[in-house]
């Protein structure tokens, strides 16, 4: 008899679809109570690094370079007080095959599908995310099926994601477009309930384990260059993916004093479920929409528990606009001649303002560069904006409201970040976990909230006294 | 007629207005979730027909016939003024007038 196709239906039967679909049971690593075993969950991929680095050199993963940006950094210079501005580095992540650092996640992925007799792998992506699956399928010989969010009702996309989806489509996978929702997951569970595929979900253990590999590769690169650590990585944050799996290859390299920041599009106000509101951003990743509540609460993705828990490796979480994003982009090609991005540029952008606040013997890493093509690409992405009435001006980036405008930062001297409140997102994220599953944590619970608050076992206390009495 | 075994594109509607989820916004809630793909026709049809299709992986997926031979049109986009204008600003503010 077939399945019940209908929404509450499929949702129902996640866990059961996750636990065939994923090769693991999840229950493993639960406390039955807020805590479950992180580390020990990263264990299951059973790859250590050094395998992890075996399997993406395989099919030509990693090992990426990492370009100085001279002329940028000469800039942020003219701009910062005498004596300031980190060297800018970049790691030129658009050299894996599939033109992006998702080539290592999903490198990972499929290799554990592949050794585990699955015959395909899905996942749900309008990212660069769904070619880095699709090239892994293609050259390990698996099928392969990608979902992506594509559409407004009236069959109207983002050209962005539609060179994404042309991309997956020449690496051979089928691609299954829909239109905007939250049901994306809903849609990915259902075709892997009938395709009994792998779900390569980028959230996985081996979706985190496999970006270790960058955070250890800009360690090294930089001890060789350098002589020293780089003192800053900046990364752009979405799901938090990069963030987690960029700190722990630097802690696996023993980077302990190099610091992470995550930075991310500002785009407050846009919903990012609004069908009137999806071809209002400029900008289809790499923004707030993702960044601040995939960090507040993780546990939000197509996986029962996420790899990828960005606060407890940030140190600091900014924002840029979109319209700093595109200028930065259009400057990394002029200024030294590789055209990347403009998504992937995010950390660029905010790495252009932290370098002038830090002395010039420093090093700052972005830690991702990604392709350019048509539609994915500063002029096709500002004429998309402008065609659904967006304004495209110079200005004064403070002047930058999402869905209205993008503003093109006047001069060099207007790039500015701002800072979220990581503690405000440290407390929601507690605020939510005891809402979620009790008011009276365990000794173990609480020693967890602080490892994924990055607090002691005393702030955390006396944090759920706070929010306790709040209630 | 759109002949058997040509490459085509299809929709579907996979949740009607009113079985939407729960958590979505009011003006998507207002409009269906629609699926497209793409696969070999398995049996001669005209364009709006309901037809079956065999997908890239295999897979038999049925659907309102929108296309064949589908095709991206998504480019470098028009001319955008404010890009050449950053060019020249930004590198006479880092280089000065005379190179």
């Amino acid at each position: 008899m077939a399945l019940a196709k209908d929404y509450a239906s499929v949702m129902g039967r996640k866990g059961e679809v996750m636990k065939a679909a994923l090769g693991m049971d999840y229950d493993e690593f639960e406390s039955g109570s807020i805590a479950f075993d992180y580390e020990k969950m990263m264990r299951s991929t059973g790859f250590t690094l050094e395998e992890i680095e075996r399997v993406q050199s395989l099919t030509g993963v990693g090992n990426t370079p990492l370009f100085e940006l001279r002329n940028l950094t000469a800039l942020a210079r003219k701009c910062a007080k005498p004596g300031f501005g980190a060297t800018i580095c970049a790691k030129d992540e658009c050299s894996n095959p599939s033109g992006s650092f998702k080539a290592r996640r999903a490198a990972c992925a499929v290799a554990f599908a592949k050794k585990n007799g699955y015959k395909g792998v899905i996942a749900a992506t309008s990212g660069n995310y769904g070619a880095a699956v699709a090239s892994q399928a293609a050259m390990q010989g698996l099928k392969c099926i990608i979902v992506q969010e594509a559409f407004d009702s009236k069959e109207v996309g983002q050209p962005e994601i539609i060179e994404k989806a042309r991309a997956c489509e020449a690496l051979g996978a089928e691609v299954v477009q829909i239109t905007v929702g939250p049901e994306l997951f809903y849609e990915a569970i259902s075709l892997l309930e009938d395709t009994e595929y792998f779900n390569a979900s980028l959230y996985s253990p081996f979706g985190i384990a496999g970006i270790e590999t960058l955070g250890y590769e800009i360690a090294m690169q930089c001890r060789e260059r350098f002589g020293k650590d780089p003192d800053v990585v900046v990364c752009t944050n979405a799901g938090g993916g990069m963030v987690t799996g960029t700190a722990r290859g630097l802690r696996k390299a023993g980077a302990n004093d190099s610091k992470v920041y995550a930075a991310s599009i500002d785009l407050t106000g846009l919903h990012m479920a609004s069908d009137n509101q999806f071809n209002k951003k400029s900008c289809t990743t790499g923004h707030t929409g993702f960044g601040v509540p995939f960090a507040t609460w993780p546990d939000r993705s197509d996986v029962p528990r996420s790899a990828a828990r960005p606060l407890r490796y940030m140190d600091r979480y900014v924002t840029v606009t979109q319209g700093e994003v595109m200028c930065i982009t259009e400057l990394l090609a002029t200024f030294e001649g590789i055209e990347r991005g403009p998504a992937g540029n995010t950390a660029l952008a905010a790495a252009f303002c932290i370098a002038q606040e830090m002395p010039e013997d420093q090093i700052l890493v972005i830690s991702e560069t990604e392709y350019t093509g048509a539609g994915k690409h500063v002029q096709p992405q500002l004429d998309f904006a402008r065609d659904n009435g967006i304004e495209v001006r110079f200005g004064n980036p403070d002047e930058d409201k999402p869905g209205v405008n993008v503003i093109i930062p006047e001069s060099a001297k207007d790039f500015r970040v701002k800072d979220l409140d990581i503690n405000r997102m440290r407390n929601s994220l507690i605020k939510k976990a005891l809402t979620t599953y009790t008011l009276e944590p365990t000794e173990e619970d609480v020693k967890f909230l602080a490892e994924e608050t990055a607090l002691t076992v005393e702030e955390v206390k006396a944090r759920i006294e706070e929010i306790k009495k709040a209630l | 007629m759109v002949k058997k075994g040509e490459w085509v594109r299809i929709k579907k509607v996979l949740l009607p207005v009113g079985e939407r989820a729960p958590q979505d916004p009011e003006d998507t809630k207002a409009t269906p979730l629609v699926m497209w793909t793409k696969g070999f026709l398995k049996e001669n049809a005209e364009i709006g027909d309901e037809v079956e299709v065999v997908t890239a992986v295999g897979r038999t997926e049925t659907g309102e016939l929108t296309e064949v031979n589908p095709y991206y049109t998504h480019s470098y986009g028009k001319f955008v003024p404010e890009l050449v204008e950053i060019d020249r600003r930004y590198r006479e503010f880092l280089f000065g007038g005379d190179e």
